[in-house]
């Protein structure tokens, strides 16, 4: 167990250097002038030139510059410090104002993901081949094959605006019932890959035979089902699902951007079309480092729950 | 747009031959011969609906982006702002949009920036991850080890965040300039799964008796690699790539979408969705005309590697 905590650990040191060197250097390597590839188009005052060569040392030049500029940038990362977008805010502020607001929208779509996904996986699995686990199979097709960006405008469009079931817009302070459409949308992608986990987990682990041995002695199926079956099949789920909490966080840029709320997504949409440069190297510093320790974590419970991973 | 081409022909024969068929193979079933697994996987695929649907729209997809004016008679970059969100009218039959362009010919005419996306991101990708999956899974050893860190590495990079920052950094607007960045993005991000895949059929593959045969008979392991293994590898990896070229249309089209993908000089369904998006309270036909022929053009491709797969999985037969 200590070794194979201690393999992804490396793993995921390397990772971390490998993703941040790539946002670094994009940043700052191979331009005439940084400064003005950060800014985009839009002009740059000499205030925010003077800050932003202090704050990530332009004056010193040449590859040992370069390493130290990316060195005092991983410290700054590792210590909170994400520095300020062109605008003048801190982004550790920015981010601090938003991740309340993903999180829930976050755990929304998790607990649509779980509590349709799972159930309606189950019942595939059990029933295979019949016409509930069919319609089901296409549905899931349906939903894993449509981009979220025709997902999300659609149920705006026709649940927020033609029909006029959920408010269309999340505004400043969402309450649940804003935060529920979206939460639905995002995680339909989640709900349609957990049903298929569920089911050929079901499925698979309906034909063993310790569950043979369990009807043999005479249980009810519904004893087998959900003490024997379920145990063993929910652990690829769990663990699906524990990754997917992660990419929620990290990937709700489209469906917070779509339906205006205020999270982390949001600022990262907005950073992008203002082309606020710092802004979005900020954000998605953070997200890469959300997004790699969500996968270690599941990954080191994955091997908690089922000792079989471990002895790869 | 014949890369595309070939990826749609070598499907077909591979939908015929199968996994394990060495090119070659009479694939001829006689009455009394037993059947292969090819045989039985193309038995299964004629008799499914969805797997017709899908070769059907991609067949009128591919079409559509060839010859887009076989569709449509109008021009759409004739744009004029006192048409601006018009219904329809005998050119338009879905009106026009809010810059006043024929909604209709623009998703038409969007078709050949998304198709020529996912085609050669889904070439380079299988490139890579063919050369990459032979040489870890057949060489084994360090090389497997050093390959298989790297393929772990880059699929633990989110696509999306990473091909943000990525493009973000391209500052020109050369429509082919622009396009090309996102195809290689895409690619240098998306060839992951398809070298696990691969990687593990050469695995198989490698310890079959033809390969042990051709390796006493003096092979090199050049030869043994691209003659006895890569046809074995070839199949399954096109399976994933097709499914992929669906996923790098709907990456593409997100990443336009959010303005940072394609050129705005380039007609593509991503930038006509924000536009439509933000205006479709005053009109709903501009957003709703290039959703369908993204969300259809998407689902076609993850609906025909599905039904392929699914046929050659003796596991659920």
């Amino acid at each position: 167990m200590f070794r194979y905590i201690l393999r992804r650990l490396l793993q995921m040191v390397l990772a971390f250097f490998g993703t941040t060197l790539i946002v670094y250097a994009l940043m700052f390597a191979g331009q005439g002038d940084p400064i003005q590839a950060l800014a985009g188009e839009r002009p740059v005052t000499a205030a925010q030139r003077a800050y932003l060569t202090e704050k990530y040392h332009l004056d010193a030049t040449g590859v040992g510059g370069f390493f130290y500029r990316y060195f005092d940038y991983i410290r700054s990362l590792l210590q909170g410090d994400l520095g300020q977008s062109l605008t003048g805010r801190k982004i550790g502020e920015i981010l601090q104002q938003a991740w309340p607001v993903t999180v829930k929208l976050a755990l929304i779509a998790l607990a649509v993901a779980v509590i349709f996904g799972v159930t309606a996986g189950v019942i595939a699995g059990i029933r295979r081949a019949g016409i509930f686990d069919n319609s089901t199979l296409v549905l899931t097709l349906l939903v894993l094959g449509i981009p979220t960006i025709v997902l999300a405008p659609l149920a705006q469009f026709f649940l927020g605006v033609k029909w006029q079931l959920f408010p269309p817009t999340a505004g400043a302070e969402p309450d649940f019932y804003a935060l529920l459409l979206p939460g639905i949308v995002l995680g339909s992608l989640s709900l349609a890959t957990a049903l298929r986990l569920t089911r050929t987990s079901v499925a698979e682990n309906l034909r063993s035979d310790y569950v043979r041995t369990a009807r043999s002695k005479g249980l009810l199926k519904r004893r087998i089902v959900s003490v024997h079956v379920l145990r063993n099949s929910l652990i690829p789920v769990v663990t699906f699902l524990g990754v997917e909490l992660g990419n929620l966080m990290s990937g709700a840029i489209i469906t917070e951007g779509v339906f205006n709320i205020p999270g982390v997504g949001f600022n990262l949409f907005r950073g992008i079309r203002t082309e606020d440069g710092p802004l979005v190297v900020g954000i998605v510093s953070v997200l890469v480092v959300v997004y790699l320790v969500s996968n270690l974590v599941v990954d080191v419970l994955y091997a908690v729950l089922d000792p079989r991973i471990r002895y790869e | 747009m014949s890369d595309f081409e070939t990826v749609a022909a070598t499907e077909n024969q591979a939908a015929r031959r199968g996994p394990s068929g060495e090119p070659g193979t009479p694939n001829q079933v006689g009455p009394n011969k037993p059947r292969s697994l090819a045989g039985d996987a193309w038995r299964d695929l004629r008799r499914k609906p969805i797997f017709w649907i899908a070769l059907l729209l991609v067949v009128i997809v591919t079409l559509m982006a060839i010859f887009p004016s076989l569709f449509t008679g109008s021009d759409p970059k004739d744009c004029a702002l006192d048409r601006q969100n018009q219904g329809p009218s005998g050119g338009a039959i879905f009106g026009f949009g809010f810059q006043g362009c024929d909604t209709y010919a623009r998703a038409v005419y969007g078709t050949r920036a998304s198709l020529l996306v996912g085609a050669l991101s889904a070439l380079i990708t299988g490139v890579i991850a063919l050369a990459v999956g032979l040489l870890a899974g057949y060489f084994g050893g360090w090389a497997d080890a050093v390959l298989s860190r790297v393929i772990d590495i880059v699929l633990g990079i989110p696509l999306l965040l990473a091909a943000i920052v990525l493009l973000k950094r391209i500052g020109t607007d050369n429509p082919n300039f622009r396009l090309g960045a996102v195809v290689l993005v895409l690619a240098v991000l998306g060839w992951t799964t398809a070298a696990r895949v691969v990687r593990s059929s050469v695995i198989t593959a490698k310890e079959q008796d033809y390969v042990a045969a051709a390796r006493m008979l003096g092979a090199g392991h050049l030869r043994i690699m691209l003659r006895h293994i890569l046809p074995n590898a070839l199949a399954p990896a096109i399976v994933v790539l097709t499914i992929a070229l669906g996923s790098f249309i709907a990456a593409e089209a997100t990443l336009s979408f959010l303005g940072i993908g394609l050129s705005q000089e380039t007609i593509s369904w991503g930038q006509d969705i924000d536009t439509g998006r933000v205006h479709m309270r005053e009109s709903s036909t501009p957003l709703l005309v290039p959703s369908t022929f993204l969300a259809l053009t998407v689902l076609a491709f993850i609906m025909l590697g599905d039904a392929i797969r699914d046929a050659f999985d003796p596991k659920l037969r």
